[in-house]
């Protein structure tokens, strides 16, 4: 949602705060998400570990290179070709936020995956993850529009964003290796 | 004591208009609720907000048609002592269209370009402030920004910008960082006056000021005597120092609308009465909107 949120201020020196411009950048963060959901649980079948978790949120913050270093370029490249505000942004979006937003989206039922112990449990793990998230993204959303705008740029906030998912993509590598030694020993 | 004193004041004007103002119409737009009311003879477009504070947006007063009922409105026209005869005019923000229908009148070489983003409140100052659209005076509907960025690409020059687009809460911030003044200041002709509405009652007065000041250098500005208006003038030319001469025809021409020439002019003002030191707005960081409360 903080990345949603800050697509906004992104694409408007371009293409305006009109409403077509969040209804692109819903449309495309939700076709994201639906492409990772997808991706994820597929990726969940392949003897899912931490690792591979902790891989994917390595991932995600990478991904957001592009959008950090390269978003004016984008934006001025598909200004001059496309006229239409509308296709304008959502061509856009869809250059910017949508591969990013796709790793991010596999998260999700990977950690239902990893955290699911028995059937019977699935729903209240599949719940609790579902609270987790949205939850999240409630915080995302405040924090950013209420105060990291006011003290940080755009860049800034993307580099934070960048940094949380790196260190728990750590985090998760490092949990994954003491549990490894535990056992062994 | 005092900011008390003002609240009260504020509620009840603010209720006191409401109460004599009848509703003519409401439509529900893209953006907001847009209202037209009419109190004795004048007649107001306004922008419904969360806020308790009336925000009209444009009025007209029907007996009187040719008057301007707006200070900001009357300051703007000073604008024309920069350069009496501008040809291309561009507006950022229609509302009732009284700009462009006043330079209709006193400019008739001139073509109007209007920028709108809200298609509602195009058909409103249509059906309901005379606004009328012909060869001289046209109407875009889109993004301010958007617009700007096209014609630099057409490589479109404009004599006179006028930026006065307003969402009911403030300027829209991406219409008021150093990237989109220098795209204005780019789309001038050379020699080309700017004029923007604003407001001198907030928190955002020196963030605004400065980042008008790291665009366009020099600054002249008229502020409203009663109102929180304050008009910037500014020029995409080298100097900028010298205050206007008032002349006797235009002064003369423009008492019909209710602009009194030699007393605007005598209120410019060069001096910066704001604090230097704070960062201007760019679009990386325009915490513009939220300074604002």
């Amino acid at each position: 949602m903080c990345f949603e949120l800050l697509g906004g201020r992104l694409l408007a020196p371009y293409f305006g705060s009109s409403v077509y411009v969040w209804g692109s950048i819903i449309t495309i963060f939700m076709l994201a998400l639906s492409i990772g959901y997808l991706a994820g649980g597929r990726y969940s079948m392949l003897k899912p570990n931490l690792y591979k978790y902790g891989g994917i949120f390595i991932l995600s913050a990478l991904s957001l290179m592009p959008t950090i270093f390269f978003s004016e370029s984008i934006m001025q490249w598909v200004f001059d070709r496309i006229e239409d505000p509308r296709y304008g942004s959502l061509t856009a979006s869809l250059f910017l936020f949508l591969i990013p937003t796709a790793i991010m989206g596999m998260i999700a039922p990977y950690s239902v995956r990893l955290l699911t112990q028995s059937k019977d449990s699935a729903g209240q793990t599949a719940g609790y993850l579902y609270f987790i998230s949205t939850l999240g993204s409630a915080i995302g959303t405040i924090i950013t529009s209420f105060y990291l705008v006011l003290w940080l740029e755009i860049d800034q906030i993307f580099w934070f964003v960048f940094g949380i998912m790196f260190v728990a993509g750590v985090l998760a590598n490092v949990v994954a290796i003491k549990e490894k030694n535990e056992i062994n020993e | 004591m005092n900011k008390y004193l003002i609240f009260a004041a504020l509620i009840s004007t603010s209720c006191f208009s409401l109460l004599n103002a009848k509703e003519l119409h409401r439509e529900r737009s893209l953006y907001r609720n847009v209202i037209v009311t009419e109190t004795k003879d004048i007649r107001c477009m306004r922008f419904e907000t969360r806020r308790k504070k009336v925000s009209n947006q444009a009025c007209i007063n029907l007996k009187k048609p040719n008057q301007l009922v707006f200070e900001y409105a009357q300051s703007v026209l000073a604008g024309l002592t920069y350069n009496p005869s501008p040809k291309n005019i561009l507006i950022i923000g229609l509302g009732g269209g009284v700009l462009p229908q006043t330079f209709e009148k006193i400019l008739p070489d001139a073509v109007m370009t209007s920028v709108e983003i809200d298609p509602a409140v195009v058909s409103i100052a249509k059906e309901y402030f005379n606004y009328t659209e012909n060869t001289r005076i046209k109407t875009s509907t889109q993004d301010g920004r958007v617009f700007v960025k096209r014609a630099l690409r057409k490589k479109q020059r404009y004599d006179w910008i006028i930026l006065d687009a307003f969402n009911g809460d403030y300027i829209p911030e991406h219409l008021l960082t150093i990237e989109f003044l220098q795209e204005v200041k780019n789309l001038l002709s050379d020699g080309g006056i700017l004029s923007a509405n604003t407001f001198s009652s907030s928190e955002l007065y020196d963030y605004e000021s400065v980042t008008y000041q790291a665009v366009f250098n020099q600054l002249q500005i008229i502020k409203s005597p009663t109102k929180g208006n304050r008009v910037i003038f500014a020029c995409n030319c080298s100097d900028f120092h010298k205050i206007p001469e008032s002349s006797g025809k235009l002064a003369s021409q423009l008492k019909k609308y209710n602009v009194d020439l030699p007393d605007l002019i005598a209120r410019i003002s060069t001096e910066i009465d704001w604090d230097e030191s704070v960062k201007p707005l760019t679009d990386q960081h325009s915490p513009a909107n939220l300074l604002k409360r």
